[in-house]
């Protein structure tokens, strides 16, 4: 797809660097950082060897923003904080300033521009989030607007600091779980075997690749109308959706049975406990956009819960920990079924090995 | 917390701006999506219809109907295909409509994968140039960001990436990962603002993603090699989790107290707090009170993080510090959720000698992994399916007590004799 008139040759750079994006007192003081505080809500405060102070007010976005919020963003950034800004891993926009002054003034210019400040110390922070119908080949669901109804709820805990310690949330729209582990996730759950369009699978699907993705080995080739194409062994199948992404026409989404299941748990955090894995906690919510209201509504026990009983520092994780997964369902009103009791690869390690039991 | 079903109710009652007869709008009525416009958290659909609005571009009319529908039929219509730019293999995610006949502005919207700065820093320079470029030759929506890390350009034709990859290239942007190859790195922000940076991770990230720049536009591999870069084990990139090689800051000897501090510290928070916030919160016990002073038993201290987190004035990393490299994280695709795990306790990183030894050691895993790996699958994968000791054998790394959590339970093993 070159054209002739081509004149520029590529540079492979890799990432853009970074020195031109930090600002002076930060590149003066890059890594001589003494201590911080959070004074407020959405606002910290970092302090240098030298004495020198850089504020930073954090706020929180869509992520799927366009080249006019974006801009928007730069004139807050020109105006206030000498025209530096970054963004957080939970893509919450950071401006960067050593003028205390500019930290009020800025806070109510983003607020204005309905960017909410807040995100600091405990609270529950913006959502790490994938892509969904807007733009995935494989997704069940939205996550944008997933997030968007999630954080609507939210909004007020992501501006104070007012839970046990931070909380870190997820969405992902198919199994694979892109948007990882986190304290409370909602991830899709497929719960019926993929359709297989025979007509169009071996033209557009490499039947070994296909085969080899099943992790239980439910997958076979077949023949069907003389064509070589595949079956899927359903007692066998745990719609995983493993098979969609190397092949097309073995569809797992679909509108009724893909359903959103809830995790809690997650913690990649080395604090206090070692980093732990999510687990089941909700699932067979229906798919119900745009509001998806059942999915914020187990997401609204499980903080409530959280924030009523947790001890300062436990992560969601933690608490449960302590108070146990029996106390755990009782509290949030969520019911325990069979399907939360492991049975792939190393369930065992989820077994209750002790005579630990709580009554 | 509350709300959610106030907000949805509010939302069922469509905005002033849209309806049937769509008051002359450029864009078509989307009522669904609308319905995500209430609420106090900022709104994507608001930010798309705005900039829909104002560039009359007939590619965000036509993703804003094809999203549209998708709300209303609840199933995706996107597929992939083949868009790249030249002497490049990965970097452009290609997305055609599936029902292109039904919504023709929609039939192409492929994504740009951009390496941002370590760290995500920008100066409103960088990032106006990036959107003016983008505006010129794409639909003007961008992902801040990825979850691998990436700038997401959303929404270009086919015949004008290369143009505006041209573009970008000359004010120093590139393409990110995608596929079998080396993927775009994430760093937390590191010694730019934070007091336990422990090593200066976003020249590492700098330094090992421009290495393997080849591996990253071409890829060749058995699957997906993600780094990330924490400087402390509070870990805020998630590299345990969500990358294949992550290495994390840490140090080897006492944490630093500021003893007047601690007393500023107790005299402000109380010592119930000491008491019950710091020192019981330890994971092993380290820290003790000797006629009121804290003492943290270096031997014990297994650098969690929990005490320094609690008490930033007055505790710090310890003075040599380095990195560890843990191995292997991925999520659920298909042997379920694998954390990574240590492989190299530390290693000094401080000057171009010890860059140089890092990224020597991670192009031996990377040709083992080449050799031993199956198609598919991530090094996590191959490592547990080989066993650790063949890995560090196959690479030539040492074996470390701190790669596990206890010798093994069971007595099946082959010793030499």
């Amino acid at each position: 797809m070159s054209s002739p008139e081509r004149t520029w040759k590529t540079i492979e750079s890799g990432p853009h660097t970074y020195e031109e994006a930090l600002h002076p007192v930060v590149r003066k003081n890059y890594g001589k950082w003494k201590y911080h505080e959070i004074p407020k809500a959405g606002v910290l405060k970092h302090v240098a060897e030298s004495g020198d102070v850089i504020w930073t007010v954090r706020a929180g976005t869509p992520r799927q923003d366009t080249v006019d919020m974006v801009r928007r963003l730069c004139d807050v950034a020109d105006r206030y904080s000498d025209g530096y800004l970054r963004f957080t891993v939970r893509n919450n926009v950071e401006f960067l300033t050593p003028n205390g002054a500019n930290v009020e003034p800025m806070i109510q210019e983003l607020e204005s521009l309905g960017f909410p400040v807040g995100g600091t110390g405990m609270c529950v922070s913006s959502v790490s989030h994938t892509q969904g119908w807007l733009h995935c080949d494989i997704p069940a669901t939205d996550a944008s607007g997933v997030v968007k109804s999630m954080m609507d709820t939210v909004y007020k805990e992501f501006k104070d600091m007012q839970m046990p310690n931070k909380v870190r949330l997820s969405t992902s729209c198919c199994a694979i779980n892109c948007g990882g582990q986190a304290d409370i996730a909602v991830v899709v759950k497929h719960t019926r075997p993929p359709r297989i369009n025979h007509e169009h699978l071996s033209t557009i699907c490499e039947l070994p690749k296909a085969v080899a993705r099943c992790p239980v080995a439910a997958i076979r080739p077949t023949v069907i109308d003389g064509k070589k194409t595949l079956m899927v062994d359903e007692k066998k199948c745990i719609c995983c959706g493993a098979c969609f992404g190397a092949c097309p026409a073995m569809e797992i989404n679909h509108p009724e049975h893909s359903k959103f299941a809830i995790w809690v748990g997650g913690k990649n955090s080395n604090a206090r406990s070692k980093p732990s894995t999510m687990s089941l906690v909700a699932h067979n919510l229906p798919n119900n956009p745009p509001r998806w209201p059942e999915v914020t509504d187990v997401i609204g026990r499980i903080l409530t819960a959280y924030k009523e009983g947790g001890r300062p520092w436990e992560r969601v994780g933690e608490w449960i920990n302590r108070i146990g997964w029996k106390r755990f369902f009782e509290e949030t009103g969520l019911k325990f079924d069979e399907n939360m009791i492991d049975s792939y690869r190393h369930a065992r390690t989820t077994f209750n090995q002790s005579a630990h039991i709580r009554f | 917390m509350e709300g959610a079903n106030d907000s949805a109710s509010k939302g069922a009652c469509h905005c002033g701006g849209c309806g049937a007869d769509n008051n002359g709008s450029f864009l078509n009525p989307t009522p669904m999506l609308d319905q995500l416009e209430s609420g106090p958290w900022p709104s994507f659909v608001s930010g798309f219809k705005e900039t829909a609005e104002r560039t009359k571009k007939p590619m965000l009319r036509g993703v804003l109907d094809q999203l549209e529908y998708s709300y209303n039929t609840r199933m995706g219509y996107w597929k992939g295909g083949l868009v790249t730019v030249d002497g490049y293999g990965a970097g452009i995610i290609t997305r055609y409509s599936m029902i292109k006949d039904k919504f023709p502005e929609a039939a192409e919207f492929h994504t740009m994968r951009i390496q941002p700065a370590p760290g995500l820093h920008y100066n409103t320079t960088m990032l106006r140039e990036l959107c003016d470029i983008w505006e010129k030759h794409g639909s003007g929506i961008i992902t801040l960001h990825g979850q691998t890390g990436d700038i997401m350009l959303q929404g270009i034709e086919q015949d004008k990436v290369q143009e505006c990859f041209d573009e970008l290239n000359q004010k120093g942007w590139d393409l990110g990962g995608a596929g079998a190859g080396m993927r775009t790195g994430v760093s937390c922000i590191g010694p730019g603002r934070c007091e336990n940076a422990c090593y200066d991770n976003l020249k590492l990230h700098l330094v090992a993603l421009k290495h393997f720049i080849g591996q990253v536009h071409r890829p060749e591999w058995n699957y997906k090699l993600k780094f990330k870069f924490s400087g402390c084990p509070n870990d805020c990139t998630n590299s345990i989790m969500r990358s294949d090689l992550a290495v994390i800051g840490t140090w080897k000897d006492a944490i630093q107290i500021d003893r007047e501090e601690v007393k500023n510290w107790i005299a402000a928070q109380g010592m119930d707090a000491l008491v019950n916030n710091v020192i019981t919160r330890c994971p092993t016990k380290a820290i003790t009170l000797n006629d009121g002073e804290m003492e943290i038993s270096s031997r014990d201290c297994v650098r969690c993080m929990h005490c320094l987190n609690a008490m930033p004035k007055a505790l710090s990393p310890g003075r040599e510090k380095g990195i560890a490299l843990l191995m292997g994280g991925k999520n659920t695709l298909k042997v379920g959720v694998n954390m990574g795990s240590l492989i190299i306790p530390f290693m000094k990183m401080e000057d171009e000698e010890d860059y140089e030894a890092f990224l020597e050691k991670i192009e031996d895993i990377i040709d083992w992994w080449d050799d031993a790996g199956l198609d598919h699958e991530r090094i996590g994968e191959t490592i547990e399916r080989v066993g650790l000791q063949q890995f560090l054998e196959g690479v030539g790394l040492e074996y470390d007590i701190n790669q596990i959590t206890r010798p093994r339970d069971n007595p099946y093993f082959k010793a030499k004799y």
